[in-house]
């Protein structure tokens, strides 16, 4: 390993949280997608209550990392994880584990909205009836839209398509969608990406108002985003020495210090704007 | 005098002006005037033959549409009236066979295609054996059953026919059937699989349901092709004059409108020409209605 590669480890390390504040623990020690090594030793402590925000250059494998934390990346038939990922004391990669079933306790927010081609109210039922929910239905669907902050605008369009919305809509229908089953850790993957700033404000709003309920983790390109909702930030960049283009995690900490007091140069030309 | 040069001032300015009238007689107005002229005459040629079968047949098939022509045994020979009840009931339950046959066949064979391997060497045979089905010639469906089925059973049956319309069902349904579940967007199964559902649940809760109504439309217009068929029954289910007796009579040799219009139209009797222009009417109103009901359910419901 590489003089800097061990530099970096160090450096990730020296960000910790008293475990009983970490709701997951992402330890990673390789991510392969084939071959290539997208992503190597990094450690990612995913707080409870608060939101971490992953910021960093393109190909830098934030979204890999992200997409690690549910197992979203074992649909993809070549990606290989070495590390370990735990999740209230289990290791999610541990062999017994169902991928599937963890993804119901994790939930995603994509990049693009992607409803599905069903009425708003079948929409956000969807995970309640997979898990063959039996309670109050129209109740649990009422508050996860409150908590969307999408209940006012559609409380009397409950039976129209999803896909009528508008897209800063059906953002936060995917949003309700995702948590209605109350998953106690929620993936955003640059959620904001499509939408305007109108949009993108009410959905940055409503990030700030479910970390009360919910332990968010969100990949941003957007720097101005990250300092306006991340309590954490965690700086991911790529490594082009050794001829691949291998992501890492640079640095992490409290987002004001991240952003105004960066340890490591390379942070500090990145969220000075010098290169991105 | 101010009103004078002001006016001189807005000649001058319309003098610069680009100029924008166009004139009709200029070239690429009336070339484009031309060539929308061209496909309109083409479009109307086009749609001719269409309404002149419906025409002709209306013309020569609609007086005969009786309660009794649809219900009553076709005619012997020199017999007045009689109708086409056992062809309608044949093609009708010949296609039920098919379609029972060839729909769970070709929606599972489509989903395999379209999401559970669709680049495998298996996936792309079956493909291209499907595509090349579409372009079989009916008649060798016919060939095929009575070589496999009607030697073997030593019988000319419903049975046969349903299979023979199977067999020229089948590509069709699954061609378009994993056409349909080619569109459902990735970003819809990805959202699925992120809430946690197996490939199964995928497939069964978000690919079937929003790719449905193109499935829809590609079985409607696999029963309606096959309802038109005559070549494959000539050989599998022949002709009877009597209706379908019970189960039993599935193993007997079956009528069809199809293969009526065949047999009558070629008769040198008044009546069972008459009978096997009204039948033809009978058979694209079937088909029609076929048709427009798959427009209808393919409509996208959300």
């Amino acid at each position: 390993m590489s003089a800097t590669a061990e530099a970096v480890t160090s450096q990730a390390a020296a960000w910790s949280v008293d475990p009983k504040d970490t709701v997951m623990d992402c330890r990673l020690q390789k991510i392969f997608y084939g071959d290539f090594l997208a992503v190597r030793n990094s450690h990612v402590p995913i707080e409870k209550n608060r939101i971490t925000g992953f910021i960093g250059p393109s190909g830098c494998g934030k979204s890999t990392v992200l997409r690690s934390l549910n197992r979203m990346n074992d649909l993809i038939p070549v990606f290989r994880f070495e590390g370990s990922v735990t999740y209230h004391g289990q290791d999610i990669y541990d062999k017994s584990v169902d991928p599937v079933l963890v993804r119901r306790y994790i939930g995603m927010v994509f990049q693009q909205p992607n409803p599905f081609s069903m009425s708003i109210y079948d929409n956000v039922a969807f995970g309640l009836r997979l898990n063959r929910f039996k309670g109050d239905m129209d109740e649990r669907v009422e508050k996860a839209l409150r908590s969307a902050a999408l209940w006012t605008e559609v409380k009397d369009k409950l039976k129209n398509s999803g896909l009528s919305l508008s897209g800063g809509q059906q953002q936060r229908l995917c949003i309700a969608r995702a948590v209605a089953t109350e998953p106690d850790v929620l993936l955003m993957d640059e959620p904001c990406s499509a939408l305007d700033p109108i949009a993108t404000r009410q959905v940055e709003e409503l990030m700030l108002e479910l970390k009360e309920n919910y332990s968010v983790a969100l990949v941003t390109h957007n720097m101005q985003q990250a300092t306006r909702v991340a309590d954490t930030t965690a700086f991911f960049s790529v490594d082009i020495s050794q001829g691949g283009r291998t992501g890492y995690l640079v640095e992490m900490g409290e987002t004001r210090q991240v952003f105004e007091d960066p340890q490591a140069s390379l942070t500090k030309e990145y969220v000075l704007g010098e290169f991105s | 005098m101010t009103s004078n040069l002001s006016e001189a001032v807005l000649e001058q300015d319309l003098a610069s002006m680009p100029q924008l009238k166009g004139s009709l007689l200029e070239g690429r107005g009336l070339k484009s005037r031309l060539y929308t002229g061209i496909t309109w005459v083409l479009a109307v040629l086009a749609a001719l033959p269409l309404f002149s079968v419906l025409y002709m047949l209306i013309a020569k098939g609609g007086a005969r549409i009786s309660w009794e022509t649809l219900t009553a045994l076709p005619p012997v020979a020199f017999e007045f009236g009689g109708g086409i009840g056992p062809a309608i009931v044949g093609t009708a339950v010949m296609v039920l066979i098919g379609s029972t046959i060839s729909i769970p066949i070709g929606i599972l064979a489509a989903i395999y295609l379209a999401e559970i391997d669709p680049y495998s060497s298996l996936a792309q045979t079956a493909r291209f054996l499907a595509k090349v089905l579409t372009g079989f010639p009916s008649i060798l469906a016919g060939v095929f059953v009575y070589a496999s089925l009607v030697v073997v059973m030593k019988t000319y049956s419903a049975w046969a026919g349903g299979i023979a319309l199977a067999v020229l069902m089948l590509p069709t349904i699954i061609l378009t059937a994993e056409e349909a579940l080619k569109q459902v967007p990735q970003k819809m199964k990805d959202a699925a699989y992120g809430m946690g559902c197996t490939r199964a649940q995928v497939i069964g809760k978000v690919t079937l349901p929003t790719g449905i109504p193109g499935v829809v439309t590609g079985i409607l217009l696999a029963v309606a092709g096959a309802a038109g068929e005559s070549a494959p029954l000539l050989f599998t289910a022949l002709f009877s004059t009597y209706y379908i007796n019970g189960i039993e009579g599935l193993g007997e040799p079956t009528s069809s409108l199809s293969i009526l219009i065949y047999n009558f139209s070629g008769m040198p009797y008044d009546n069972q020409i008459e009978l096997a222009w009204t039948a033809s009417l009978v058979l694209v109103l079937i088909i029609l209605v076929f048709n427009i009901l798959a427009r209808v359910l393919g409509r996208q419901k959300y």
